[in-house]
């Protein structure tokens, strides 16, 4: 019976060789033509980066008084930008480095792109806190080392960690990414017909030839790499949430905060997942590559994650009443009865609400249904995060320092400059680099062939 | 005869069973320096080359200890000799607050271990070598499988060795010359 199901929905469609395999993901780089698409998008995705480096030049000339920041909400779209992207990010490295341990085959074809999206997350939530740091260019200041000062990082503040953790996290991923990479852009030096390419590609691939003894320290080392990922995704977002647990501000102070952010940024990142990969096969034909069944399983994973956040949610509620502190009593209350209800309300119905309907079949059969949960699944986990930064700050211990915090126009052009960045970055990415690993589909369809045999 | 002009001689095959085959043989046949180019790694390929040896995880070992180490003593020797801040009280060598940096350092150590112990053993880059002079090599990032008998083998021989791959059966055997510049009509 199981094989049965997985002659329903397999992982590969159709009959495909190693040449054909190989033919039909490097000419996606290699010989596909501009597609009207693509240009319509980079055209939208680089009006959007030129603002956000307009949006990003002013605030380095006039300073973070141009965003709707000031007391008492004192950290508000960057930081709530940040914990977004970074828990984007850890979708990526969940499917290409966990799921690999784990020996998921469907993963094979969905871990290329995933990867890309990790790093350029990574890019755009690194630069969220340099940006809140009043004095940008100084960011270096967070690093130890012997400096003329005679001034060390404070090593008790996890704001320190942070940079420890997404700094690690960055070059990991790059190194993960870039070492997957290498035997495809062998593979796109070898098909290339132009000598430029042939000189690009044959660069960054550094030589590859294939040798069997270099395939088996690839193998180990590939393997050894996805184990060092893998705790990096649980580390680095319960370091992203200590930033808030180690303050006593009420909504802030509890021990639930790690997993309940790592639950949190799966569920964000796989949305994301779905959220370009659905498009992706559609603009390229991967079809047969990116199956129902890559969907689906995505579709699980979110729904499970989905249902963390809700017990979550429910355990953070309930903590605040049994701790009979009437501060914490009081932000929930404020939560979802005070000016910010609406956003509590939102993240109610885009994060616990819509995801029940991931446990229908039907619905995680629809590519329209899923797209359009993913999308609902994004916005409420960035609102999630925008609730438990700005509505804990609005109203602390002391009523006389109440206020309101209302963002600025360049408050919004930070975030939609990041995402047309990412998605700038994106489009560059499918446009130079296989989007799908060559290699490993090669190796997928040689197991395929051995199990038909 | 023993000829210098060439790297080895390479035999293509269509499948990796078929040079799976091919390396067993040539083994039992006695060469020693055997390569073997292939699109994907061909599970029990490295064994059947004879390379047991596999040095990438000790390195990812005693990358991860050295970064692990070295983070620790940084922080202790800052936050205890030469920075100490007294703050409420707080013992300076506050090892738990330590751990989330040790921890992340030890992974990057790991890391760059693995990555760059990985390009050393193998030798990359290296952007020139003889084997892509052969004919078709291109071929071994997309759909066939090359053997390898490289003329350093003891055992090498021009002609028997040409002979000996023809009986693996493979789609064509040919020369590897070292210099692009050589002719390679030698099949």
């Amino acid at each position: 019976m199981m094989q049965a199901k997985a002659q329903s929905s397999p992982v590969l469609r159709g009959s495909y060789t190693y040449a054909s395999i190989t033919d039909k993901i490097a000419d996606t780089v290699l010989a596909r033509p501009m597609h009207w698409g693509w240009i319509a998008g980079m055209a939208i995705a680089t009006a959007v980066t030129v603002l956000f480096l307009v949006a990003i030049s002013y605030l380095l000339v006039k300073g973070v008084g141009i965003w709707g920041v000031n007391e008492p909400v004192a950290w508000a779209f960057a930081l709530t930008n940040f914990v977004w992207w970074v828990g984007i990010g850890h979708a990526g490295t969940f499917i290409s480095a966990f799921l690999l341990l784990l020996r998921q085959k469907w993963r094979t074809s969905i871990n290329r792109f995933s990867e890309a999206m990790t790093i350029f997350a990574i890019a755009m939530a690194g630069l969220m806190p340099i940006l809140h740091l009043g004095r940008p260019w100084f960011f270096y200041w967070l690093i130890p080392y012997p400096d003329i000062m005679n001034v060390w990082p404070q090593w008790r503040s996890p704001l320190v960690w942070d940079i420890f953790a997404i700094g690690t996290y960055m070059i990991v991923s790059i190194l993960f990414w870039y070492m997957g990479l290498i035997p495809d852009l062998a593979t796109l030096r070898d098909r290339s017909a132009q000598r430029w390419k042939q000189v690009a590609y044959g660069l960054l691939a550094l030589g590859w030839r294939g040798e069997a003894r270099h395939w088996q320290r690839f193998d180990t080392a590939y393997l050894l790499m996805a184990g060092l990922a893998t705790p990096l995704v649980i580390s680095v977002h319960s370091v992203v949430s200590l930033d808030f647990s180690f303050g006593n501000v009420a909504g802030w102070h509890s021990t639930i905060f790690p997993p309940y952010f790592v639950a949190g940024a799966l569920f964000s990142g796989f949305a994301m997942a779905l959220t370009i990969s659905i498009p992706l096969r559609a603009v390229f034909g991967l079809q047969d590559f990116i199956t129902a069944r890559h969907l689906d399983n995505i579709a699980k994973i979110m729904l499970l994650c989905g249902l963390i956040v809700v017990y979550s949610y429910l355990f953070e509620t309930f903590i605040a009443f049994y701790s009979a502190d009437k501060f914490e009593i009081y932000l929930i209350r404020n939560r979802m009865t005070g000016p910010y209800a609406w956003i509590y309300w939102s993240v109610i119905f885009c994060n616990v609400v819509t995801v029940q309907a991931l446990w229908f079949r039907r619905v995680r059969a629809s590519t329209i249904a899923l797209f359009a949960i993913s999308v609902i699944v994004n916005i409420g986990m960035w609102l999630e995060r925008f609730m438990i930064i700005v509505v804990s700050l609005h109203r602390d211990f002391l009523p006389s320092s109440w206020g309101m915090y209302y963002p600025t126009f360049w408050d919004l052009a930070i975030l939609a400059g990041s995402l047309g960045a990412f998605v700038l970055l994106f489009l560059l990415f499918v446009r130079f680099l296989p989007a799908i690993s060559i290699s490993e589909m090669r190796k997928l369809v040689h197991e395929k062939q051995r199990a038909a045999s | 005869m023993k000829s210098i002009e060439e790297y080895g001689l390479m035999a293509e095959f269509s499948t990796p069973e078929a040079l799976l085959g091919g390396v067993s043989k040539a083994r039992t046949h006695g060469f020693s320096a055997i390569e073997a180019y292939t699109p994907f790694s061909v599970e029990g390929l490295p064994e059947a080359i004879g390379c047991t040896q596999n040095r990438v995880p000790m390195l990812a070992l005693l990358g991860g200890i050295a970064g692990g180490a070295g983070m620790y003593f940084l922080q202790w020797y800052t936050a205890v000799i030469d920075y100490p801040v007294n703050s409420g009280g707080r013992p300076l060598h506050a090892w738990p607050a330590f751990i989330p940096a040790t921890f992340e350092m030890t992974v990057l150590g790991a890391a760059l271990a693995v990555f760059f112990g990985f390009l050393a053993l193998n030798g990359l880059p290296k952007f020139y070598h003889p084997v892509f002079n052969a004919r078709d090599f291109d071929l071994a990032s997309r759909n066939r499988f090359f053997l390898c008998i490289r003329s350093c083998d003891p055992h090498f021989d021009s002609a028997k060795t040409h002979d000996f791959l023809q009986i693996l059966e493979p789609i064509r055997v040919f020369a590897v010359p070292f210099g692009a510049e050589i002719p390679r009509e030698q099949q």
